[in-house]
């Protein structure tokens, strides 16, 4: 048969792997958009000065050696030798100044960082300072943070680009150079190994460790059908795919020559969100009543499928985080449909109208969308359904008027649990001012999660932790309907693929 | 003649004014924001409104025509505002998928089924032309996406005798880039072919009852020469409108197929564009194919008077 796209520019005696990517690459700064295809991307072409390991803490990556002054307000960071962009500059400690203010400038978490930043500081080319107006609890949590954005460094004249325009040149230092000549938008994307690229020594672990690269080549090659995608894996077109849909697994289950691996070791969290502005999800008593009538067993079963990929999970911050926490979490763990159905009653709100967005274009949040649908109308809501595009949704969900208007009562999506597992990330937990989609306001959740990001004790954080949890599930900010591992599948002529929530090609192995 | 193309080509301005209004305000009023998707879903409202002011999204819509109308005119069709590259430029590096995919459809649709539909008028009333007639219902009840999967898991999966999908541009040699369109020009073309086969058989079949075609036969000519030299030449307008209408639908069709089979085409690029509302390259690409409609619509047009000395300019 005949290789796909791509491989004619491969030299014969290259390894090239062939996957087929989460989604269309059309950005390419990791720092103007959050999108995780970019990211992905940034992963290839970057590096971070921490990143994050499997048991979920930070070590150093581009840094070499780190001091944190005994009142807890100066950090200062050595880079490792040798570390090269890949236009052949010496990585300094003026690229990574400027990369942490670009990043700042956008990251809720680089923000909340900077507010209690007094300068970052050049001291040599291989050594910068971060000096705090106070001490807080999460520097090494941002600067190694694994979800978007990601704190990539940049060579100081990309990274002196406005934070809100995208930069000119796609150099980084990281494993893998980007082919541009070869870039084909919407289409196929190749990476290079960076043969100057120095790794660390110590083994690999998630976004952490030594990122040795064993293969020359990688053709990311978007797909947009998805069955036609699985049946390339199947065949043996493409070595591997970032992101089948849980529907399409059965289509490579038995197939002798394809694994089907979950990859992301904490996995994704699936939310309910409900828009605190208008009836019927203004009142708290009919929001409590759906945390009674929410069963994520259900959804779970119906979305993912496979049990093995699946938890149910009342954590806010994520199951298997490191904030995991159970507090406040009885009505949302149990599932009670008669006692939901009488608080609805209750509150007057039985037959009410509810406007439900559905994703129809996305393979994971539509099924969930129709799953919330039949959960409300059977909870004795009047449920009216609109099927969307993902974009239209996105511009939707921000807007304010009532649902008869063009607004809406609830949508489903999703986030990485890696990027959910604190107040300074989590989304749907940012209260009031600071609230996403759903405007929910309960000030003393803003104070906690303020207290939270002061905080320096381990203790008291955790203390925190419960604390926030048992109040988002009093308040109910919104409805977590459970935690599942995305799976990744390839072709058995691949091996040591890194488990993780983004797809990494270092440390992955081809046979010939 | 001249002045008839002039006078058709000068006529094609208006159409295009007409649709620039039309895509724009259609993009302008359609739900969706780019800035949004731009942004990711881990974007703070501010990171948002920041993209949305930086691409000028925030500005009323006749100022955002008026600059984009400007710049067509100063022949710049924008640049795509997720991947900051010229629309020109994408759609050049699209375009050879694309034509190469039409082009092969529309050669191989035409030399099948004229002849298949020359055969069922001359042999009408016959199991020949039931069987072609029903497979013109086939061909046309089957949208484009069953045809491809089908042909995909026959041909790639279980037979494994041509690639699931992908191109292979024709510099990299004919072969390869032949075997890359089998597939996606079958699953294209067979309603395609279908309505060719019909309308041919069904123009034929008038021509074929006429008093010189009656003439030709008692002269004693071979029924090559009857059907091919006298009768399809006279049946050919008819046949040559719905070849250039199908080139429209075919234009329509490859969005799907280059979707199913992962061409890297307009389609794609059209279908990518919108998911994305990315807004320059919806508005450039779709000017450019309401300029290719015209200008098919004007090749037909002067074929008819090629064909049919009795149509005058």
């Amino acid at each position: 048969m005949i290789a796909p796209i791509g491989q004619a520019n491969a030299d014969d005696e290259e390894i090239v792997v062939r996957s087929v990517p989460i989604g269309n690459l059309t950005v390419l700064d990791p720092i103007w958009t959050t999108a995780y295809i970019t990211r992905n991307h940034a992963y290839m072409v970057w590096d971070t000065l921490f990143a994050m390991d499997a048991n979920n803490e930070v070590q150093p990556q581009m840094v070499d050696t780190y001091e944190i002054s005994d009142d807890g307000l100066t950090y200062t960071f050595t880079l490792r030798e040798g570390l090269l962009w890949h236009d052949g500059e010496p990585v300094t400690a003026a690229d990574c100044v400027a990369s942490i203010e670009r990043w700042a400038a956008n990251d809720g978490m680089g923000q909340a960082m900077m507010r209690y930043t007094d300068s970052i500081d050049v001291v040599d080319d291989d050594t910068f300072t971060i000096q705090l107006s106070e001490p807080i609890g999460f520097v090494l949590e941002a600067l190694g943070k694994i979800d978007s954005n990601v704190p990539f460094m940049m060579p100081e004249r990309l990274a002196e680009t406005p934070p809100d325009e995208q930069i000119e040149e796609v150099i980084g230092s990281g494993p893998f150079r980007f082919v541009e000549d070869e870039w084909v938008p919407g289409s196929v994307v190749v990476y290079e190994k960076f043969e100057d690229y120095v790794p660390r020594d110590e083994p690999p672990s998630m976004a952490a460790g030594g990122k040795v690269v064993h293969i020359d080549r990688v053709e990311s090659v978007y797909m947009p059908d998805a069955g036609v995608a699985m049946s390339a894996v199947a065949a043996g077109e493409v070595d591997l795919h970032e992101s089948p849909p849980p529907d399409l697994l059965e289509m490579v289950a038995g197939n002798p020559d394809v694994t089907i691996q979950p990859n992301d070791p904490l996995g994704w969290q699936l939310f309910m969100a409900l828009n605190h502005l208008h009836p019927p999800f203004d009142d708290p008593e009919v929001r409590r009543a759906l945390l009674w009538g929410t069963d994520q067993e259900a959804y779970m079963a119906n979305v993912i499928g496979d049990p093995e990929r699946y938890d149910v999970c009342a954590a806010v911050f994520g199951c298997g985080g490191p904030n995991e926490s159970d507090a406040g979490s009885e009505a949302l763990l149990g599932v009670d449909i008669e006692r939901a159905r009488q608080m609805i009653e209750d509150a007057g709100a039985m037959g009410a109208e509810v406007l439900i967005m559905d994703p129809a274009d996305n393979s994971t949040l539509h099924p969930a969308a129709l799953m919330g649908t039949q959960t409300l109308r059977n909870l004795g809501f009047d449920v009216t359904v609109e099927a969307v595009d993902w974009s239209t949704l996105t511009q939707r969900r921000a807007r304010q008027d009532p649902p008869s208007e063009g607004g809406w009562n609830v949508f489903i999506t999703n986030s990485t649990a890696t990027g959910i597992d604190n107040p300074l990330t989590h989304n749907f937990v940012k209260n009031c001012d600071d609230a996403w989609y759903g405007w929910p306001c309960d000030e003393r959740i803003v104070e906690l999660n303020e207290e939270w990001a002061l905080e320096t004790d381990e203790d008291r954080r955790a203390e925190l932790i419960d604390e926030i949890q048992a109040l988002h599930m009093e308040n109910v900010t919104y409805i977590p309907l459970g935690q599942y591992r995305p799976a990744i599948v390839y072709s058995n002529q691949i091996s040591d693929v890194i488990p993780a929530p983004a797809i990494f090609y270092w440390n992955i192995r081809k046979e010939d | 003649m001249w002045a008839f193309i002039l006078r058709r080509v000068l006529a094609t301005i208006p159409v295009l004014f007409v649709v620039s209004i039309v895509v724009f305000s259609i993009l302008h009023f359609a739900p969706g924001d780019p800035s949004a998707m731009i942004a990711g879903d881990q974007a703070s409202q501010e990171q948002i409104a920041a993209i949305r002011a930086q691409l000028g999204l925030d500005r009323p819509f006749h100022e955002k025509y008026f600059l984009w109308i400007a710049d067509i005119l100063r022949g710049d069709l924008g640049t795509s505002i997720f991947s900051n590259r010229p629309v020109s430029v994408l759609f050049m590096q699209r375009l050879e998928p694309t034509i190469a995919l039409t082009v092969t459809t529309t050669i191989v649709t035409v030399l099948l089924a004229v002849p298949i539909g020359v055969l069922a008028a001359w042999k009408a009333g016959s199991w020949i032309d039931r069987a072609v007639m029903s497979f013109a219902v086939l061909g046309f009840s089957f949208p484009v996406f069953v045809v491809a999967y089908i042909l995909i898991y026959v041909f790639s999966i279980t037979l494994g005798v041509l690639p699931i999908q992908g191109y292979r541009p024709i510099a990299e040699g004919f072969w390869p880039f032949l075997t890359y369109l089998i597939l996606p020009s079958f699953a294209l073309g067979l309603s395609f072919m279908a309505l060719i086969a019909r309308i041919t058989r069904a123009s034929m079949l008038e021509v074929l009852t006429q008093d010189h075609i009656r003439t030709v036969q008692a002269k004693g000519l071979s029924t090559r020469a009857v059907l091919f030299s006298h009768a399809l030449p006279n049946a050919a307008v008819p046949i040559l409108t719905i070849i250039g209408v199908g080139i429209a639908i075919l234009l329509g069709g490859v969005v799907v197929t280059e979707s199913v089979f992962a061409i890297p085409g307009l389609g794609r690029l059209v279908v990518d564009a919108i998911l994305n509302r990315d807004y320059p390259v919806i508005q450039g690409v779709l000017l450019i194919f309401s300029g290719v409609y015209v200008m098919v619509n004007l090749t037909i047009d002067l074929l008819y008077v090629i064909l049919d000395p009795r149509i005058r300019y």
